[in-house]
């Protein structure tokens, strides 16, 4: 497709965010991710976050079905989906109202201006009509009557009005693709393969699309066009993805490497089932998916699988969690290999199930009776996720431990571009079997990493018998001997915390010393990959250190924790790993915490900075 | 003999004792819980499976203590879980013959729902459900199979609930094997053992056994060998209902209920088909306990081929292979729109 730039301006930008939000049912979510799909493949750096109602299908117009998505692409590097976007395509009043909080001033409004009926404005609480009663005056706006131009363009289709309608999203996809230069050949190719057997639904989904695009073309409401060149990444073949997938292709390829099957014990609960239906899909991976009949047997059965020789793997969010916590206990005093993923959600209770917290870190580190401890690794971005999987399951599966996998619904949900690791170049996962040649001995144990032989069902005069009851060390035996169990107690955690030795430690990013520490975990990375960088451009002195092993906690970092004058941790919680930190390390950390169900903004954090800075500079 | 299950030819030849193990057994003296455990020990050689692949299972009561003694795989679970630890280990390893051992308030109480759940599935595992009526290893509250006013610990003044029926619930969840034993009647219940173990899909056999110590002689009228002949009704494949100290009275089923009549010999007797599915007479069978002046049936109330989720899976794990191919990762990690950066 040539564009025809004569009478028109063309801009160079380096990065913009766009915010696209309707209903639930105007396809927003495939909009953006039609949108992401052809930035990815055009080459820009990009980061995504879907916004999900937590209901269904809300009736239409209302405030509370709104469903976002948000992308951030760029000519540089992109670490989120942008905390405040510079375009807003709303199709209804009620995505204007909700979503205009997040857009920067002078920012470009798209609206779908037939949607604005005097119903549709009341239901969105507006007592006049935003588009006339100029107060949208500081922003650049373009109601364009969507659904008209739509149904004009489809006037020869013989769909039903209503199925013309519902290619109204295709029709601003196509303005958003001329808006920003991009090219529409990969949806194109996309709506042949989705609608493969309906000709005419992808006649006239084409049809719209191109009509958009012609429209935002000829039409002199639109007078510029922004353009954002390539980003400069390492080589290597890309792929989208979003956390969840991740975790699942991580796991797979662990599984894969350990020659083990893959075993997935779950139960649907938002926003960890997408892990449950990407496992299904791949039964020809050795995956094995057992949808049970609730969390507790979920992850009771994955259990019974890794105790087969399988690798166990159970997702869930924290309600899930807390009911599983039962047998995450039971898993540490059997010690069998077990991968635990919790992708948080905000809490207590059912809380804000479609919303994102890093609030269940206490849980996984503390959530069982006794002295029941279990390593924790955290994922920091959806492309990470796939690391954090395998490394997850990797330990797992050499410590015959369970792991506690900590995700999001922030990097669950989004996507990134992934730099495709060749499989070939991944290490092998030696499992350690006890020697079937030899008496057994259920808890002797590997003098390097603490971890006990394991010998499955199947194995010739290996029977043996094993439970939740304290065992005698060497033996497996019952045993209520109270020097014993104080010895096994001890032998449990010295092994979790011998998985340090197995793991990286990260890296600081910045000096060993100064004036001012970051330390994060989980999903707040790319945030504050932007805050560090808004900082130091500002002449800041500032380190950062993210954590990904939270248990055990990494050796270097005691090294250098007190060679700081200040120490933040900010958290999406009310702190919690800043009281592990306190209590390890005896640092006077100061929390940045917030629990809004949405990730931090980068001014948020860096004004949060500043005043803790200012005051204690104060004192 | 179990699909699932390899038939070793050159299995060795088990005896009681290779299935016996070194753990000393813990249970009261007089519990009936050692007669299911000399029982099952006796039967476990007869099914020609090697001893290697067979896993016990079990929860949390005085039944679950059952894999400690048992020379096998075996696990003890947590209250109420096994069904949740054998799912998992009959599906990644569908070659294991998988026993759950289970009591009535491990299986039936926080339990229940993975039991019916596993009824539903149809997974092909034996489940041995220890009924006593008490909660035991708690020493003593009435259970969810205890009478209405039974008095206990936590019920000075008699229990309020009505109990479940563990073969009625086994019926309606949809088990295909359901059976009952009685722990004094050790050949009946050997035999009943060694049937349950032999069928493909999910097996379940309620055990009456006596807790001595908490609920001593709940099913004395049962037991004793002066009332057992005139309470108990031995079903028999192929044969009417007859019981009696005298074989002198059968059972007549009329208007969906079983009523007792003086047996006359004649072919018009209502005869035991447990392989002939019939809901109405299996629920008739199955609520005879309900009624003291009725005698209690033991034996097999059904007896169904039907597939196995275990065997579905497999089934299915293999089409898609097939269809597919096996998965190659780096087909797997390079999927969907990928683009190159050089």
């Amino acid at each position: 497709m040539s564009v025809d730039t004569q009478e028109k301006n063309q801009k160079l930008k380096k990065r913009i965010t766009i915010r696209f939000a309707g209903d639930s049912g105007d396809g927003i979510q495939l909009t953006g991710s039609q949108f992401t799909s052809t930035t990815a493949v055009f080459g820009n750096d990009l980061s995504t976050f879907p916004d999900y109602p937590a209901e269904i299908r809300a009736p239409a117009g209302t405030l509370f079905g709104v469903s976002g998505f948000q992308i951030q692409f760029s000519s540089d590097n992109v670490h989120t989906p942008g905390d405040d976007s510079d375009v807003l395509i709303a199709m209804n009043p009620a995505a204007l109202k909700v979503s205009l909080s997040t857009l920067k001033e002078n920012g470009i409004i798209i609206v779908n201006k037939d949607s604005f009926t005097t119903r549709n404005l009341k239901l969105a609480g507006y007592d006049e009509n935003p588009l006339e009663d100029r107060s949208l005056d500081g922003y650049q706006v373009f109601d364009v009557p969507i659904t008209t131009l739509t149904r004009e363009s489809l006037i020869d289709s013989p769909l039903t009005s209503k199925e013309k309608d519902r290619c109204k999203n295709f029709f601003a996809l196509g303005v958003a693709y001329w808006m920003f230069t991009r090219p529409m050949d990969t949806t194109l190719e996309w709506i042949k393969a989705k609608f493969k057997n309906k000709p005419d639904i992808i006649e006239a989904n084409s049809q719209a699309l191109n009509a958009g695009y012609s429209y935002a073309l000829s039409t002199e409401i639109f007078t510029t066009s922004y353009h954002i060149e390539q980003a400069k990444v390492d080589p290597g073949i890309y792929r989208n993805i979003t956390g969840n997938e991740a975790i699942v292709l991580g796991l797979i390829t662990a599984a894969k490497k350990a020659s083990l099957e893959l075993f997935m014990g779950g139960y649907p609960i938002t926003p960890a089932s997408d892990i449950l239906h990407y496992m299904a899909k791949y039964r020809n991976y050795d995956v094995k998916t057992f949808q049970a009949e609730d969390e507790i047997a979920g992850v009771g059965a994955a259990i019974g699988a890794s105790y087969a020789g399988a690798l166990g793997v159970t997702a869930s969010s924290g309600p899930g969690i807390a009911l599983k916590g039962e047998f995450l206990g039971y898993a540490v005093m059997m010690e069998l290999p077990l991968v635990a993923i919790n992708i948080q959600r905000g809490g207590p209770s059912t809380g804000l199930p479609t919303k994102t917290e890093q609030a269940d870190l206490f849980q996984a580190l503390y959530g069982r009776n006794g002295e029941a401890p279990i390593p924790v690794v955290a994922a920091q971005s959806p492309a990470d996720c796939f690391d954090a999987a395998y490394e997850a399951a990797k330990i797992s599966v050499q410590f015959s431990t369970p792991v506690f996998l900590l995700s999001d619904g922030y990097i669950a949900n989004g996507a990134e571009p992934w730099l495709i690791p060749d499989p070939d170049k991944i290490d092998e996962i030696k499992v350690r079997y006890a020697d079937p040649n030899k008496e057994y001995q259920p808890y002797l144990r590997d003098p390097e990493t603490l971890s006990r032989h394991l010998s499955i069902p199947g194995t010739k005069g290996h029977e043996h018998r094993l439970g939740g009851l304290e065992k005698e060390d060497i033996s497996g035996n019952v045993s209520y001997d109270p020097d014993n169990h104080d010895k096994m107690v001890r032998l449990r955690e010295e092994k979790v915390n011998k998985i340090r030795d197995f793991v990286e430690d990260p890296q600081m990013d910045g000096q060993e010393q100064g004036d001012l520490l970051i330390i994060t975990w989980g999903s707040t990375y790319g945030t504050m990959r932007n805050v560090v960088d808004e900082m130091r451009k500002n002449g800041d002195s500032i380190s950062w250190y993210h954590l990904r092993w939270i248990n055990p906690l990494p050796q270097n970092l005691a090294k250098f924790i007190h060679n700081f004058k200040h120490v933040i941790i900010p958290e999406l919680n009310m702190g919690q790993l800043i009281r592990v930190i306190r209590s390890e390390y005896l640092v006077d950390a100061k929390p940045i915490n917030q629990v809004k169900g949405l990730p931090f903004s980068t001014n948020e954090v860096i004004d949060a900075i500043d005043e803790i800075m200012k005051g204690s500079n104060n004192a | 003999m179990p699909e699932n299950v390899v038939a070793n030819q050159n299995v060795s030849k088990l005896t009681k004792k290779d299935f016996t193990s070194d753990q000393e057994v813990r249970w009261c003296p007089g519990c009936g819980d050692y007669s299911i455990l000399a029982q099952t020990q006796k039967v476990l050689p007869e099914l020609g499976i090697p001893k290697e692949n067979i896993v016990f299972v079990s929860g949390i009561g005085c039944s679950s203590r059952f894999p400690y003694y048992i020379d096998s795989f075996g696990i003890h679970g947590i209250h109420g879980r096994a069904p949740a630890i054998a799912s998992g280990i009959k599906l990644a390893n569908s070659d294991l013959k998988v026993f759950i051992v289970t009591g009535d308030g491990d299986g039936l109480s926080i339990g229940g729902n993975h039991l019916i759940h596993l009824f539903r599935r149809n997974l092909d595992v034996t489940v041995l459900l220890f009924n006593n009526r008490i909660y035991g290893l708690t020493k003593g509250q009435y259970s969810p199979t205890s009478e209405r006013g039974k008095i206990t610990k936590s019920s000075p003044y008699g229990s309020l609930e009505n109990p479940f029926n563990p073969v009625k619930v086994a019926l309606a969840a949809g088990a295909t094997f359901v059976a009952r034993s009685i722990d004094r009647e050790p050949k009946h219940l050997a035999d009943i053992i060694k049937r349950a173990s032999e069928h493909t899909g999910t097996s379940f056999v309620e055990i009456y056994q006596n807790c001595n110590i908490f609920n001593d002689g709940t099913f004395g009228q049962l037991t004793d060998s002066k009332t057992k002949k005139d309470h108990v009704i031995n079903m028999e494949d192929g044969k009417p209902y007859i019981f009696g100290s005298e074989s002198d009275k059968v059972l007549a089923f009329e208007n969906g209920q079983f009523h007792v009549e003086k047996y006359i010999e004649s072919d018009s007797q209502i005869i035991h088909e447990p392989k002939k599915i019939n809901t109405s007479i299996e629920f008739a069978l199955a609520e005879l306990t309900e009624n003291e002046q009725l005698p209690a049936p033991i034996g097999v109330f059904k007896e169904e081929d039907k597939k196995t989720y275990d065997g579905l899976l497999i089934k299915q794990v293999n089409n898609v292979k097939e269809k597919q191919g096996s998965g190659d990762l780096k087909k797997l990690l390079f999927s969907g729109n990928t683009w190159e950066i050089k």
